[in-house]
């Protein structure tokens, strides 16, 4: 099967999901402010029909989206916070936690998952904005990790999409080491010959951007994300002053060297296969054992 | 010390400062004047090591945050002074340009041929501006790097020192790459196959502070801090006011004895009473003893050794419930 055929199936299998999508639900678009149908959204994959902004994906849209069909099965669930600092703001992190998992019914910021892309086989984390503004904590730090062992135990590429406002200040110290963590398991892959392909999505910031985020083999963006290491008021404080047009953006990203591709949502499953192809052999779609030194 | 420019002295220690300058004057005039003060001399020097120890016991970790920003506290360059032998400074990441708010260099410790590298703070406004408050851009991160994959070509041990705010939130420095430059140190420190050893001698800030901070053995001085953000940061983030950063510091554990507990770092090394500006040369051979001890340790590994644990010591790291496997 083509990669053409099979994206288009998988967004058949995506659009098929939400049959019973009222006709008069509608939200504006944030970017031109056209009124948009969900009905058309889902056709459109939230992307918006008049000026192609990318609209919040959830995360099960992510998989129908990229995971070849009946391959996806979850992996590292029951993993959960326990707020070793005994944090509290105006909230207790403990109760930060809980309404998080109320509001979103998952576990954490991030779910990982073996499927296929294309039939590669990959190891793949998704990270989900609405959980805690996709914070990075110890669990997603755990996760992310274990998903990338994953990867070296059984010679599948990495795949990880981005979407977070950063580390979780509520879990400070332990957060930042998160970074260090995933990325130490990174260079494992590296010097194993596994790929590692980051996908960086609105918005992707702070120490998710300055760990995995831009550790790529590849970084694939999706058009008009805001994706960089301090955010957009931490840096208009610092200079005085307003921001250029565009900074941050995916397409700063792209000319300044820091992505390699940005794909539309649309051809991201596509670009996804085109890439890991490259890193495969031949028909078994396995990962060749670096040359030894 | 310098007892007159009472504007670098922290409120808290102001009466220790104080009581110590009467020491000296009393002695100034004994020499002068060939009085006997000896007794009590004695007498105010016991009172002042009773006065250091209550204050200096039971900091607040607001409190600790001043020190570790202390405007006197000693920074890489002093320590380098103080611990190393024939230290050749080594600049610029070949790329775009120096950055001096981190130095980096040859630098030799015993018998021991080592690559030091740290954050440099200034310690008044010209200098600081000149060091940007220690707060790196990525071409200080990429010299950094530069240096250590130097080092393990030569089987050299890396030293780093970690004093920095956090790294550089302007313009030039997201044009440039924070987040990959970042990002790039601690993929590639994870791999360094030579021993590192890493000291946290006053602000471990954020990422900014982690780009130098994977290594085998990991400590901090005692009256430092190391945390996620600064906690004026997270003050007006997550209180959405600036001013409420001594709650921020409390809630965050940033002190050296929770970083300990969270089992993120090695060891603590104790600060001479009074803190480490105190006693520049004091600190400094508590510092240097510990990596001596470290690099012994970590010399006898054999390097594929080595890196599994570096690699199983950062997987430790973090807390969490795992439903799998209680
Ligand atoms: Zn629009």
């Amino acid at each position: 099967m083509s990669w053409l055929t099979q994206a288009a199936k998988g967004i058949k299998a995506l659009t098929s999901q939400k049959k019973d999508i009222p006709d008069n639900l509608w939200r504006k678009c944030p970017n031109c402010s056209e009124v948009l149908y969900h009905r058309e959204l889902d056709r459109n994959l939230w992307v918006c029909g008049s000026c192609g902004h990318h609209l919040p994906f959830t995360t099960e849209q992510f998989i129908a989206l990229l995971i070849d069909e009946g391959t996806w099965e979850e992996t590292h669930t029951g993993i959960t916070s326990v707020d070793a600092l005994d944090f509290k703001d105006s909230k207790r992190y403990k109760d930060r936690i809980k309404a998080s998992r109320q509001k979103t019914g998952k576990e954490d910021a991030v779910i990982c998952g073996r499927g296929a892309i294309g039939r590669v086989p990959v190891s793949m984390s998704i990270m989900d904005f609405s959980f805690m503004g996709g914070s990075m904590g110890s669990v997603v730090g755990e996760k992310i990790s274990r998903a990338l062992l994953d990867s070296l135990r059984y010679r599948e590429a990495a795949v990880i999409l981005s979407r977070s406002g950063g580390a979780r200040m509520q879990e400070s110290l332990l957060s930042l080491m998160q970074m260090a963590k995933t990325s130490s398991v990174l260079a494992r892959l590296r010097s194993e010959g596994i790929p590692f392909i980051s996908i960086l999505t609105h918005p992707t910031t702070g120490g998710v951007t300055a760990s995995y985020s831009m550790l790529g083999d590849i970084n694939v963006a999706e058009p008009g994300a805001l994706i960089g290491f301090a955010g957009p008021r931490v840096i208009k404080q610092t200079i005085g002053g307003d921001l250029p047009e565009g900074f941050q953006s995916s397409e700063f990203l792209l000319e300044k060297g820091q992505v390699d591709i940005i794909a539309e949502r649309r051809e991201l499953k596509a670009t996804l296969e085109r890439a890991l192809n490259w890193f495969v052999e031949g028909r078994d779609v396995s990962i060749r054992r670096p040359p030894r030194g | 010390m310098d007892w007159k420019k009472k504007a670098l002295w922290l409120d808290f220690e102001l009466p220790l400062v104080e009581l110590e300058e009467r020491i000296q004057t009393l002695q100034d005039s004994a020499d002068v004047r060939g009085m006997d003060v000896q007794e009590e001399v004695a007498r105010l020097r016991a009172k002042a090591e009773k006065l250091g120890r209550e204050i200096f016991e039971k900091l607040e970790p607001w409190q600790r945050v001043q020190l570790a920003r202390h405007p006197r506290r000693p920074t890489t360059v002093d320590l380098i002074g103080y611990i190393f032998t024939d230290f050749q400074e080594l600049h610029g990441d070949r790329m775009f340009r120096d950055d001096p708010a981190i130095v980096g260099g040859m630098a030799t410790l015993g018998e021991r041929k080592i690559m030091l590298i740290g954050h440099q703070k200034g310690r008044d406004t010209k200098s600081n501006i000149k060091r940007n408050f220690g707060m790196a851009h990525p071409e200080g991160y990429r010299k950094a790097l530069r240096l250590m994959e130097m080092a393990a070509r030569f089987e050299r041990p890396v030293v780093t020192f970690i004093d920095t705010p956090g790294a550089y939130p302007g313009l030039g420095a997201e044009e440039r790459g924070q987040a990959e430059a970042i990002a790039r140190n601690l993929r590639e420190m994870a791999a360094l196959p030579v021993p590192i050893v890493v000291v946290v001698t006053g602000e471990g800030g954020s990422g900014g502070a982690l780009a130098l901070g994977v290594g085998d053995r990991i400590y901090m001085l005692e009256n430092s801090i190391y945390s996620v953000i600064s906690p004026e940061g997270c003050a007006a983030i997550l209180w959405r006011d600036g001013a409420k950063s001594k709650e921020a510091a409390k809630a965050m554990k940033l002190t050296s004895a929770d970083a300990r507990r969270l089992g993120v770092i090695d060891g603590v090394i104790k600060e001479p009473i009074g803190g480490a500006h105190r006693d520049h040369e004091g600190m400094a051979a508590s510092i240097q003893g510990q990596i001596q001890d470290a690099l012994a340790e970590l010399e006898q590994l054999p390097v594929n050794d080595l890196l599994d644990r570096r690699l199983q010591k950062f997987l430790d790291m973090g807390d969490f419930e795992d439903a799998g496997r209680s």
